[in-house]
């Protein structure tokens, strides 16, 4: 029999109202999205008639729609670089032997340590004087591997077994085939993180997109919505709008992935 | 080439496909990576405004910045951020986690609740917690003050309430992360040492600190760097929350990554941006090898 202490039904009580108040900025923001002009000075959480009328309007009348397809494809493309390249080099580093092994691992590991704030502005020039300023490539190219992937990959793949590896060698599989058909699959869970976290980095990325974009129509969703700040001066309904057109999709990916996020995040907590 | 190739030892032949899958990467990290950062040290040495030819000038623009006022001020700014929201936060998270790792009922639900905020962008809750710090008629809480009888308060107006202000939905972010890797500490450590400790008749505060605590250590390490690192580097929410991206009243919100933007992108001075971001390198630096010598020297 389950004895359910006094105790723990206060901590649940405690909790629970903690949770809720941690959604409550997430739960305005969905609700005054739905609400008329006109409702929002009004103190009542849910709009009395819901209407979808400000979505309509923000993805017609605005570029909303155009920073969506800008956001989703920016973000599409470097996930897929990144999770390509850096499990070829996280493989590479942890299944080969040659020389300067080591330094290698070392080196990309040390690009951990340089914040993003510090590459900037050499990027910027990089871009500039390539003609990638206000370009979809120049927002995405600093972005197309990362260390912190490379790292991850290597530890999953020191966990497979090289008798596997040394039967597919002979089997008569190239070390490419090796890696793309017999390594890659083993690493699924790493690689399902990685995704998520090279995802959701793109989609909430600012910095260096604000700084490399100028034309309202390369903006990505986060530089779109700073923008608002002239256009929809006190439209708060419309800034509420954009704000949840800007988290609803992360929303849908955690409801549809929770199990995957928090193991990966469980899992570079304890690697790291 | 076939013949040259198949002519290889196997160690050979790995060697050679190590360098092809690695020749890309390695070009990547050299020219996005590292050249770059050895070019911020550089600019950060000379004067150039991006169109004329960049002037070598020193050790003057750490001079510059050495005496000037509004330089420490957004220094301030940025251990004022930190100092403040390292511990809240930690401790926020620890005791979510340690009350919601005992929970058996609706722990997942309890746990999405508290991650959630994490998921979101900056930018948008910038946007939303704006909308709550505004002044009344708009502003919810101050229309909550007024409903409760408090006084209202003005929030991102005042020079004192902003900078404290801007730190809680940071804090209201990062705490479903912190939770998550709390928890996954508090699960890592065996039920045996609890219950050995219980039939030695340890009270719930000596488990806590003898036996909790320090088995938690690595992953209040990883947290104490990671939460430092992001409120050191906070700068989306800054730029968001206040008009304009300005910085707050008087700069009283301006944290140096902000300031390095404005210095490089608003007035074209990058010699003296790329000296800020070479401080930031420097603390963020000095952070990463305190992590390391914590962890080693953990017993």
């Amino acid at each position: 029999m389950k004895i359910i202490r006094p105790g723990r039904i206060a901590a649940f009580t405690v909790l629970f109202l903690g949770g809720l108040v941690m959604i409550t900025p997430l739960l305005f923001m969905l609700a005054t999205s739905l609400k008329t002009g006109g409702e929002v000075y009004e103190l009542a959480f849910l709009p009395r008639e819901p209407t979808l009328d400000n979505y309509l309007e923000i993805l017609t009348h605005s570029r909303f729609g155009r920073w969506f397809a800008v956001s989703l494809t920016v973000a599409t493309i470097s996930t897929l670089s990144v999770l390509f390249f850096d499990s070829l080099i996280g493989y590479t580093l942890a299944k080969f032997r040659f020389r300067g092994r080591g330094i290698v691992f070392v080196a990309i590991l040390s690009t951990l340590m340089i914040p993003t704030e510090m590459l900037v502005i050499p990027w910027y020039v990089m871009a500039k004087s390539m003609g990638w300023l206000d370009t979809m490539w120049g927002i995405m190219f600093p972005g197309m591997m990362s260390g912190f992937g490379v790292f991850l990959m290597r530890q999953f793949f020191l966990g497979v077994p090289d008798e596997l590896i040394d039967a597919a060698r002979i089997d008569g599989l190239n070390e490419f085939q090796i890696f793309w058909q017999v390594a890659l699959p083993l690493v699924a869970p790493a690689l399902s993180a990685l995704a998520i976290f090279a995802f959701l980095g793109n989609w909430t990325a600012f910095l260096w997109p604000l700084i490399v974009t100028t034309s309202p129509g390369l903006y990505t969703v986060p530089v779109g919505l700073a923008s608002l700040s002239g256009e929809f001066q006190t439209d708060w309904e419309m800034i509420m709008t954009g704000a949840s057109i800007a988290t609803i999709p992360t929303l849908l990916v955690f409801i549809v992935l929770q199990r995957n996020i928090i193991n990966g995040i469980m899992l570079t907590g304890l690697k790291g | 080439m076939q013949g040259w190739f198949s002519g290889l030892t196997l160690a050979r032949k790995q060697a050679v496909w190590a360098w092809v899958f690695l020749a890309v990467p390695l070009a990547f990290f050299t020219l996005v990576r590292f050249w770059p950062a050895l070019d911020a040290f550089a600019l950060s040495l000379s004067r150039w405004n991006l169109v004329g030819p960049r002037k070598y000038v020193g050790l003057a623009n750490y001079e510059r910045m050495a005496a000037d006022p509004v330089f420490w001020q957004v220094l301030g700014n940025t251990f004022e951020y930190l100092l403040l929201g390292l511990p809240a936060s930690l401790l926020l998270a620890f005791l979510v986690a340690f009350h919601l790792d005992r929970i058996q009922t609706g722990q997942g639900l309890l746990r999405a609740l508290y991650f959630l905020p994490h998921l979101t962008t900056a930018t948008a809750m910038a946007w939303v917690w704006r909308w709550f710090y505004q002044p009344p008629p708009v502003g919810l809480l101050n229309a909550w003050l007024t409903a409760l009888g408090f006084a209202q308060q003005p929030f991102l107006r005042s020079t004192t309430q902003a900078l404290p202000a801007v730190l809680v939905p940071a804090i209201w972010a990062a705490l479903g992360f912190q939770v998550v890797i709390f928890m996954a500490g508090l699960k890592a450590i065996p039920r045996s040492y609890y219950e050995a400790a219980e039939i030695d008749g340890a009270g719930s505060w000596q488990i806590l600190r003898e036996i909790t605590l320090p088995l938690l250590l690595p992953s209040l390490v990883f947290l104490f760097i990671t939460t430092s690192i992001g409120l050191l580097r906070i700068f989306d929410l800054v730029y968001n929350i206040t008009a304009g991206g300005e910085g707050g009243p008087l700069n009283a919100t301006k944290p140096l990554v902000l300031s390095i933007y404005q210095s490089a992108f608003g007035r074209m001075d990058m010699g003296y941006a790329s000296a800020q971001t070479v401080v930031l390198f420097v603390i963020l630096l000095a952070l990463s090898l305190l992590q390391m010598r914590l962890l080693r020297s953990r017993p």
